[in-house]
């Protein structure tokens, strides 16, 4: 840093040119230390006890479910000829988008050096490792047989049978499994670190032992942080192809089959940026009340909910945009069947899910245009529950309409969910939450060290700590 | 003192004390020491004359590693052991392999860059003699530090804590192996 010519900046001027700061009230390393690791220290609220056992249940019914499903047969599931797939694979693409902004916050971000990711990365890909356990169960409960599932790993066998490595299902089994070994492996080094702070204020023997394994001995010398931050760079750098590519290789499972309505070349674009759409609102769904239940206001501030409800308003538009150009396309293609398909989703017999789809996608985050919109909480989590909503609409319109039209009048369907459906689908929300409970519950939901890291006394430059110009 | 002694540790106030507290000791010309902050600080690795992390290179290793991996794994399975014709594709051919071949490389770079950043940092490794220094507690909270190990040629018992104190160091002590 050149400090020749120091410019004097004070008052006014000062607060102009100064960007808003993203840890308020002058907190500092101490109260970050404090305020984060008390939250797995002292004992757990009442509203935790009682969330934590609600989607408990909700999650022994998941179990209850799938285990009526091994015992009786795929067919306790509604889906049947024309419909193959339905609410499970729908499910499937659901969940595994919400993944994908826990993803795009903890690599794209850091590449791009955001500093305001470091409030809530911590969280955003926990629950991306969650959203992706939710996902894997539906595929591998569809098969039918579970128990063959390991059919899937390409491992010798008596029987001499390999895997189809020219179908886009199997590309999807990698896709997935190594999205998730590759989300816990990033997700895993940023916690050490914070690990060895938990570790090092522990009071518990149980708490000692705990921490001191899965801490691995961390103790932040500026030797380990070299390797560590590289190390980190790299993730960062292979996660962010690689959350580009989970859900074009998802969208791969219907573009390159020869059915109207699925064989588009816009899929994977178009897959990506809903992904990250729906997962921006799953990221708002649930910090906004861990925000207010755990007082995390000055760590997750307005700044930071600005600037999701700013992404989710980009990313909502290329998703409409998308839909519009499937129309243009669909007709400009010539092609009647593809005409046929799409004319069918708006005005067939699944038209109320094609609306939802649009006014939820669409038309409800063109609210976030207006900045009294982005800072009022009731307005962003009206929004983010309809693009909830209007996620898991976008992937049951594309798969059940393009399904249940086949070629021949004869063999025309129309889908319904049995019971089963809907206690399998709300199982795995209960799960979801449940499984996000915990980790806020025993674990640091933010980064102290890199929140430590952005705060104004943390640069070496910092002025209150007496430096006289720079360093050699 | 009964015990070996590990080396000197001293305390300093703040980040940017550290740099420049580092940047001393590196021209003092000691070889076996190191920083601790609960956080890397900016500017750290040239005031201690660190060079370029070399992490990279196995994560690359790794990577090509993946992609042969990959290319095995398809090429012998589809065209040599279990040719099957599906669909009138070929048996093999780049084009249908590249999203297997993408995801295994970065399946294996991810976990060499885990384990080669272990390997590097010699981790895990849960008792190390700084623990014994009873404030050091403090580096995972708001805590800086300098310690010289006593395995440097240029240590000696009574002026590197001397050293460290000119420098800035407070709370300077002897730390037991």
């Amino acid at each position: 840093m050149a400090n020749g010519s120091t410019i004097d900046i004070s008052g006014a001027a000062a607060r102009m040119v100064q960007r808003r700061p993203l840890v308020l009230h002058g907190r500092g390393y101490r109260w970050i230390t404090d305020h984060i690791s008390e939250i797995t220290e002292r004992s757990a609220p009442k509203w935790w006890w009682v969330a934590t056992i609600f989607t408990g249940a909700l999650t022994l019914l998941a179990v209850a479910m799938f285990t009526y499903l091994v015992a009786t047969g795929v067919g306790v599931w509604g889906l049947n000829q024309p419909i193959g797939w339905a609410w499970d694979i729908t499910n499937f693409v659901f969940w595994i988008g919400i993944g994908h902004a826990g993803t795009l916050i903890s690599a794209i971000l850091f590449l791009t050096r955001q500093k305001w990711r470091t409030s809530i990365n911590r969280s955003a890909e926990a629950m991306t490792l969650f959203a992706v356990i939710c996902a894997g169960l539906f595929p591998a409960f569809h098969v039918g047989r579970v128990w063959m599932v390991w059919f899937l790993a390409p491992v010798p066998t008596p029987l001499g049978i390999w895997q189809n490595f020219r179908s886009p299902l199997l590309w999807d089994v990698f896709a997935v499994s190594t999205y998730f070994t590759v989300s816990v492996i990033f997700w895993y080094t940023g916690l050490v670190p914070d690990l060895a702070t938990l570790r090092d204020r522990a009071k518990t023997r149980l708490r000692k032992v705990f921490f001191g394994i899965f801490a691995l001995g961390w103790r932040g010398s500026n030797r380990q942080w070299r390797h560590y931050e590289k190390a980190y760079l790299v993730l960062a750098g292979i996660s962010t192809p690689l959350v580009l590519s989970v859900h074009s290789v998802v969208s791969f499972d219907f573009a390159v089959s020869i059915l109207p309505g699925w064989h588009t070349t816009i899929f994977p674009p178009y897959f990506v940026a809903g992904a990250i759409f729906g997962g921006f609102a799953m990221v708002l769904t649930l910090l906004l009340p861990a925000r207010a239940l755990f007082g995390l206001h000055d760590l997750i501030t307005a700044k930071h909910i600005d600037n999701m409800c700013k992404i989710i308003l980009l990313t909502g538009s290329i998703v409409g945009y998308a839909y519009t150009m499937e129309f243009f396309i669909a007709w400009y293609s010539g092609n009647e069947f593809e005409k046929f398909a799409f004319i069918n989703r708006a005005t067939g017999p699944y038209w109320w899910a094609y609306w939802s789809m649009i006014s939820c996608n669409v038309i409800a985050p063109q609210l976030f245009w207006f900045k009294r919109c982005r800072r009022n909480l009731w307005v962003i989590y009206a929004v983010v529950m309809c693009v909830n909503a209007g996620m898991w609409f976008e992937r049951f319109v594309i798969i059940v309409t393009s399904l249940h039209r086949d070629f021949l009048p004869s063999s025309w369907g129309y889908f319904k969910p049995t019971w089963v459906d809907v206690c399998t689908f709300t199982g795995t929300i209960g799960l979801f939450v449940f499984l996000f409970l915990i980790f806020v519950r025993f674990l640091p939901m933010i980064t102290m060290f890199e929140v430590k890291a952005i705060l104004p006394e943390a640069d070496p430059h910092h002025r209150a700590d007496g430096a006289k110009g720079g360093h050699s | 003192m009964s015990a070996r002694v590990y080396g000197a540790g001293a305390e300093f106030e703040s980040a940017g004390a550290l740099l420049r507290a580092a940047e001393k000791a590196r021209d003092r010309g000691f070889k076996k020491w190191d920083v601790h902050s609960p956080f890397p600080i900016h500017g750290m690795d040239a005031a201690m004359g660190l060079g370029n992390s070399r992490v990279s290179a196995i994560s690359l290793a790794g990577g090509a590693t993946g992609l042969l991996t990959a290319f095995l794994l398809i090429w012998w399975t589809s065209a040599v052991e279990y040719p099957l014709i599906t669909h009138g594709k070929p048996y093999f051919a780049w084009q249908f392999s590249m999203p297997i071949f993408f995801e295994l490389t970065v399946l294996f770079t991810a976990f060499a860059t885990l384990f080669g950043m272990l390997a590097m940092n010699l981790l895990p490794r849960p008792h190390h003699p700084v623990f014994n220094w009873e404030r050091f507690r403090r580096v995972t909270d708001d805590g800086f530090f300098l310690v010289v190990e006593a395995a440097d040629p240029l240590f000696s018992t009574s002026e590197t804590p001397r050293f460290l104190e000119e420098i800035g160091g407070r709370h300077v002590a002897l730390i037991e192996e």
